[in-house]
């Protein structure tokens, strides 16, 4: 066990389940037409399998399959569907309403546009990360096109009201779109029950292979349109050029499929072990559950152990342990998670925090290997956090008068 | 990103980690960094009365590997070396030290501001300009 690593940043990425590698194989050399190519037999099995694997993703979210567009990930879709709203509804109005704790395909697409004229607001969200239904109908204007809300958080695994989200923009005739990347796959997600008109996800997030995603589009009531951002042959219904990634589509099925048939199971179980990965660290003092704990993925938890910086707790475990923190020594921004500090985190909580994201081959014993050993480096790190000292000292940490660099 | 050996030796077997009496008209500590910032140092000199040499060091570090590894070193380099001496410790010799990446270059320098920091807490309590 000491030698073995343990995956707990599904979040980041999911392994490639083995049951969808073997579907992808035979896509690589057996099968290798384009599915574009129309003339014969093997354009054809390309064109069966991406029609198939069409069919499981439509099948996943309660769409059409015609109402697929394959991409090559999420980032692609956001922009996709952000980018092609804006440009294809420039007659109707130039408004965007996002929220601030979106991916940044989501929110740099979203400052692109405004650099272009476009009117972009960004809905603050509350303590616990979900946004404020009130605030979000508020903002809706005559010149508003489209709302853009994720399902799911990507480092706090927050789930907004989506179905109150599609309703409030159904009543002002508004475009719903959602990044759906961290929901599908893993909790039951009907954009037509929904009322979404479009959303994005990826493969590479639901055990799937990376560099595939697809775009949602309805196509009913109302027919939605996007302006292609990518200019070629015409393929998905003119809305995204480019041959098709047969052996990641065919995967990318595959893993929609499986996805469908053991999500149930597979959150159930899991938000048993995440609970009691959670439970287990909560004992030690000072730490915090950073979110909303009610709407949340079940398979996600975000802690801040106070007064321990991120990067070196996880440089104690990270020869055993993989998970993610707000840290900011961990990007190349210098910055702590923006999430975090959206949901009114002072830099220091954001940069004590830690994402554990569990997945499908998470076992239990590595999770009792994790409690044990994430607790023992938060204690190591604490015995040598000075400002660990001074809280058990009794000093007011505000009260210290710090050298900002 | 992966850390050099040196800088894993430091984390995994910090030097010198503790506290001084910082009421101790011998010792002189530097707090420097911000809970915000993600980096936090405090670095204790306790020098001898008569040679002015450093005869023990402390630092207590809240913030990443590199940190923490910059002040354990920082603490093994200022013992045996005279408050004079000390001064000339340059953050470029610790980077050099634990080949830190660019990105935390940083670290040593909050590691040398601690020194002087703790230095010149020291000087001011013995009336030294
Ligand atoms: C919420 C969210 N949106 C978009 C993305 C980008 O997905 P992809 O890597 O497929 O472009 C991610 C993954 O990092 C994500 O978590």
């Amino acid at each position: 066990m000491a030698n073995k690593l343990i995956y707990l940043d599904n979040n980041a990425t999911t392994p490639t389940d083995p049951r969808v590698v073997e579907a992808m194989v035979p896509y690589f050399y057996q099968h290798p037409g384009n599915a574009a190519s129309r003339s014969h037999p093997f354009g054809w099995a390309a064109e069966e399998a991406v029609d198939t694997a069409r069919e499981q993703i439509a099948n996943l979210i309660g769409a059409d399959s015609k109402e697929i567009i394959f991409t090559s990930g999420a980032t692609e879709s956001d922009n996709l569907a952000i980018k092609g709203v804006y440009e294809m509804y420039a007659r109707k109005g130039n408004h965007i309403i996002t929220c601030t704790t979106e991916h940044k395909a989501v929110l740099d697409t979203c400052h692109k546009i405004e650099k272009q004229g476009g009117e972009v607001t960004y809905l603050e969200v509350k303590r616990d990360g979900l946004i404020d239904l009130a605030e979000l109908e508020a903002a809706i204007k005559d010149n508003t096109i489209l709302v853009s809300i994720m399902f799911a958080n990507n480092e706090t695994g927050v789930i907004q009201p989506m179905k109150e989200i599609g309703q409030i923009c159904a009543k002002h005739g508004v475009l719903l779109m959602s990044d759906m990347t961290q929901a599908v796959g893993k909790i039951p997600v009907d954009v037509k029950e929904l009322g979404i008109h479009l959303a994005a996800f990826t493969a590479h997030k639901m055990y799937g292979p990376k560099g595939v995603g697809a775009l949602f589009v309805n196509r009913k009531k109302p027919r939605v349109k996007v302006t292609a951002q990518l200019d070629g042959g015409g393929h998905e219904r003119g809305m995204r050029s480019g041959t098709l990634n047969v052996p990641g589509i065919v995967g990318f099925g595959k893993a929609a499929q499986i996805a469908k048939e053991e999500m149930d199971q597979d959150a159930k179980r899991l938000s048993v072990l995440r609970d009691k990965l959670e439970n287990g660290l909560l004992q030690l003092e000072e730490s915090v559950i950073n979110g909303n704990t009610e709407y949340r993925m079940p398979h996600v938890t975000n802690i801040s152990f106070k007064h321990v910086e991120g990067e070196g707790l996880m440089m104690t475990f990270n020869q055993n342990i993989a998970v993610s923190s707000g840290s900011a020594c961990t990007s190349a921004s210098l910055e702590p998670s923006y999430v975090l500090k959206a949901l009114g985190l002072g830099d220091d909580l954001a940069h004590s925090s830690i994402r554990f994201s569990l997945g499908r081959f998470t076992t239990e014993e590595e999770v009792d290997f994790a409690i044990d050993a994430v607790s023992k480096g938060v204690n190591h790190m604490r015995d040598l956090s000075p400002i660990w000292e001074m809280y058990k000292d009794g000093v007011d940490l505000e009260s210290i008068e710090w050298s900002e660099h | 990103m992966a850390y050099s050996d040196k800088v894993l030796d430091h984390f995994k077997n910090p030097r010198n980690v503790g506290t001084l009496n910082k009421e101790d008209k011998n010792v002189g500590t530097g707090l420097v960094g911000a809970p915000e910032c993600g980096d936090v140092m405090r670095l204790q000199i306790e020098v001898d009365e008569e040679t002015k040499v450093i005869k023990d060091a402390k630092f207590k570090t809240f913030g990443c590997g590199s940190a923490i590894a910059s002040s354990s070193l920082a603490t093994e380099w200022l013992k045996g070396k005279t408050v004079d001496e000390a001064l000339s410790i340059d953050n470029m010799d610790i980077v050099e030290e634990l080949a830190l990446p660019p990105v935390k270059i940083h670290c040593s320098v909050l590691a040398e501001d601690a020194i002087k920091s703790a230095i010149k807490d020291y000087q001011e309590k013995n009336g030294v300009a």
